[in-house]
């Protein structure tokens, strides 16, 4: 077994703190109550709910009632998207970056079959957008228009302030969604300038299962989910305040390290020096270090397959992903990545890491030490 | 009056002397695969029953894959009192359409209607209280059996079982398991005769994955639910392969790999005394199912290997999968071997002067000892 654990896969889940454990705990066992009951303790389940609500509101400087709770991210996006197109009148332009997360590319591909004309915007190998083919894009006034704050496999970060400034000038009343599951909380984010923000809990230590649309007031959403009215009638289903209640405690302690944004680069750039040092044939596919998300890299072993080389750095008890975890089962390589035309042999040797706030210099020590050990070895044996 | 479980076996009848033998293994067999629903299992008749299961549906389910079992019936048991039984066999016709018969067995000679008076008797009242039904003696939609012994049994439906030989009448085998379609096929052909199958898997951490690791028990798990359960080692492979890789002729390697699995297989299979091997290979599939890819493998054992799929299409044995219910697993995307070993070209016709000079590269014995001492088993059911 391994005596030492690097866990650098948080862009996949984050580990819950014991804070988080703790608030679910005490939700469940005192505060069970269904919100929507009508007694006095059922109140103070609604009221943990309102605290959180408003806490989201806060971090991303709208109002609360502008906040409502899904089952996570990919619920939150599935209704961001076909909730505003269904709300619409016509068959409008649709927009979206070509490297979205599946479950936002995969609502536009349902309403492409239905008819809808989607265009895609192309990025280049740095995961920018590629700025003359959106302003063709861009003839056609669009109806929607999609595209993720940090990208999921690269840590690449559109100008998310210059494409919101030529989709408004090409269409003043175009909805703008930005899917910001991998960066809510760990940057800034002003929502205000969009329509709809996504973001998720287990992506920043809370719990699994719990997750947000932010939706603009006045913005019409057509629900997805239809029942008890709940989430004023946007999302029906009652709420998991236990989830709520974890995610709440979760958002405390990621503000208390607000200021770790610089300390997070440190690392990140300690870490792609290490691996340099230790592998120099190591490609950083994406963004350059200070240009990209604090907290995921995404680096090519030529010659190595990324898979081998994740299972051999699991036995040394060093985690890390191929791809984005949820498409790694699926065998190919992956579309963002060729998206970014990075070459097929780069692609197949990719492995994303992921730093979260609680890594250590250790861990990042060992873990590269160990990728350059490991390294040496596959290297030797390739497909003759 | 109760509900009870009719086993029929099917080729056990035909043994001679043996057949006690037989009879008791597949008496147990059945006994082990119902004990933990409640069922309580006995022979009588020549036949074996099974009453107080708990859940019937599931007692079908379970009997039917025992091998030995030609067939199954739910069947009604009573007392031999004429008008509680036509009454009984109304109500088991009820809801049915087309065409019946009777079918009427009396072991019983002091039942005083014989076995065509029954059966006259019998079909008429059901005609009465069914009249849209037709009698057909030659092909009926429905037989109702009806069998006058100690107590009388009622029954219609007939459910087919497995077939085959009891577990454990066969002696023991070990079958070379990887994660694909094949091997388990193999296996359970293998089974189905009566013998004991021990799973062997090669694992090649980190070219494979712990989950492809898994995937091989959880089809050794479907295997076990017809076996009782079952024994699988897991070899670690890793180094073989790499130093092939690395030494030897590259359109020889995976002869070369089945070669060290069938060598490190056979010294398993006598250290679980186990007294033949079985694969999954079938002529011309892939370049190392070739007649003489596998004149090459068979060089290197001297234990009898089975190969029951060697004539079979990939179509048929497909079928089979589906049906034992390993398929669904199988196509399941872990790899079991991992393409960098895989040699564009390799050799389809290999020679085994060409082989064992290339072994001579490598320290077979060192790495074969090395690799079964770090085998490491696991039962699984």
């Amino acid at each position: 077994m391994a005596i030492l654990q690097a866990y650098l896969d948080n862009s996949a889940t984050t580990r819950p703190s014991e804070g988080v454990i703790e608030a679910m705990a005490e939700c469940m066992r005192k505060g069970f109550y269904n919100p929507s009951s009508l007694y006095a303790p059922a109140m103070e389940s609604e009221q943990a709910m309102r605290r959180c609500r408003e806490r989201i509101a806060r971090a991303l400087m709208v109002k609360p009632g502008e906040i409502f709770f899904t089952s996570g991210g990919t619920e939150a996006n599935n209704l961001a998207i076909l909730g505003s197109v269904a709300a619409m009148r016509g068959k409008g332009h649709l927009v979206v970056s070509s490297v979205e997360h599946p479950s936002v590319l995969q609502p536009f591909e349902a309403l492409k079959a239905q008819g809808y004309k989607v265009s895609l915007i192309p990025v280049d190998e740095k995961g920018q957008i590629v700025w003359a083919e959106l302003e063709n894009i861009l003839q056609d006034p669009p109806a929607l228009v999609s595209c993720m704050q940090v990208n999921n496999e690269t840590g690449a970060m559109p100008d998310l302030d210059r494409l919101i400034q030529c989709v408004r000038s090409a269409s003043p009343q175009a909805l703008i969604h930005v899917d910001g599951v991998q960066g809510f909380l760990r940057l800034p984010f002003d929502a205000r300038k969009v329509d709809l923000y996504t973001l998720s809990s287990h992506k920043i230590h809370g719990p699994k299962g719990v997750g947000a649309l932010y939706v603009k007031s006045g913005v019409r959403l057509v629900p997805r989910q239809m029942g008890g009215g709940q989430e004023n009638a946007v999302r029906s289903g009652t709420e998991n305040t236990p989830g709520i209640a974890g995610l709440m405690r979760a958002i405390e302690e990621m503000e208390a390290h607000t200021g770790r944004v610089q300390d997070l680069y440190a690392l990140k750039g300690k870490f792609w020096a290490l691996v340099q040092r230790e592998a120099p044939e190591a490609v950083l596919n994406g963004p350059e270090i200070d240009q990209g998300a604090p907290h995921i890299l995404n680096i090519s072993f030529p010659g190595v397959r990324g898979e081998v080389m994740l299972h051999a750095l699991e036995g040394v008890g060093v985690y890390c992903s191929t791809g984005s975890a949820c498409s790694s089962k699926k065998r190919k390589l992956s579309p963002v990545l060729l998206n970014m035309g990075l070459d097929a042999g780069l692609a197949e040797g990719a492995l994303r890491f992921s730093l979260s706030i609680h890594t250590t210099d250790e861990e990042i020590e060992y873990a590269a030490g160990q990728i350059g050990m490991l390294y040496a070895q596959l290297k030797r044996f390739r497909r003759r | 009056m109760r509900d009870v479980l009719l086993v029929r076996f099917g080729e056990v009848h035909l043994k001679g002397q043996n057949r006690p033998y037989f009879l008791r293994k597949l008496v147990s067999n059945v006994r082990r695969a119902v004990e933990d629903i409640g069922g309580h299992v006995w022979l009588a008749d020549s036949r074996i029953y099974v009453s107080q299961a708990q859940d019937m549906a599931q007692c079908i389910e379970r009997v039917c894959k025992v091998f030995g079992v030609h067939s199954v019936s739910p069947a009604v048991e009573m007392d031999k009192d004429y008008e509680a039984i036509a009454a009984q066999c109304v109500e088991m016709m009820r809801g049915k359409t087309g065409s019946f018969k009777v079918n009427a067995r009396r072991s019983d000679k002091r039942f005083p209607m014989d076995s065509m008076v029954l059966q006259r008797e019998l079909g008429g009242r059901i005609l009465e209280a069914m009249p849209h039904l037709k009698v057909d003696v030659h092909k009926p939609d429905h037989v109702m059996s009806v069998e006058i012994r100690d107590f009388a049994y009622l029954y219609v439906d007939e459910v087919m079982g497995v077939g085959g030989m009891p577990m454990g009448t066969g002696g023991r085998a070990a079958l070379l398991l990887s994660g694909g379609i094949d091997s388990p096929v193999a296996g359970w052909s293998i089974m189905k005769r009566g013998v004991q199958v021990q799973g062997i898997h090669f694992h090649s951490f980190p070219y494979t994955s712990e989950r492809a690791k898994q995937k091989v028990l959880d089809l050794a798990a479907i295997m076990g639910e017809y076996a009782g359960n079952m024994l699988v080692h897991v070899v670690p492979f890793t180094e073989i392969q790499l130093a092939i890789h690395e030494k030897c002729p590259d359109e020889l390697g995976t002869v070369l790999m089945r070669r060290y699995m069938m060598r490190i297989a056979q010294r398993l299979a006598q250290k679980n005394r186990c007294q033949a091997l079985i694969t999954g290979e079938s002529i011309g599939q892939v370049a190392s199912q070739t007649m003489e890819a596998l004149v090459c493998t068979d060089q290197v054992v001297d234990m009898p290997v089975f190969r029951p799929l060697i004539g079979m299409d990939k179509l048929e044995i497909m079928d089979i999968a589906r049906k034992i219910g390993t398929y669904e697993t199988s196509i399941q995307p872990f790899e079991d071997c991992c393409t960098v070993f895989t040699p564009r070209h390799p050799c389809t016709k290999p020679k085994i002067e060409d082989l064992i000079q290339a072994e001579q590269a490598l320290d077979s014995e060192a790495l074969i000892q090395k690799a079964v001492e770090e085998t490491q088993s696991v039962w699984v059911k």
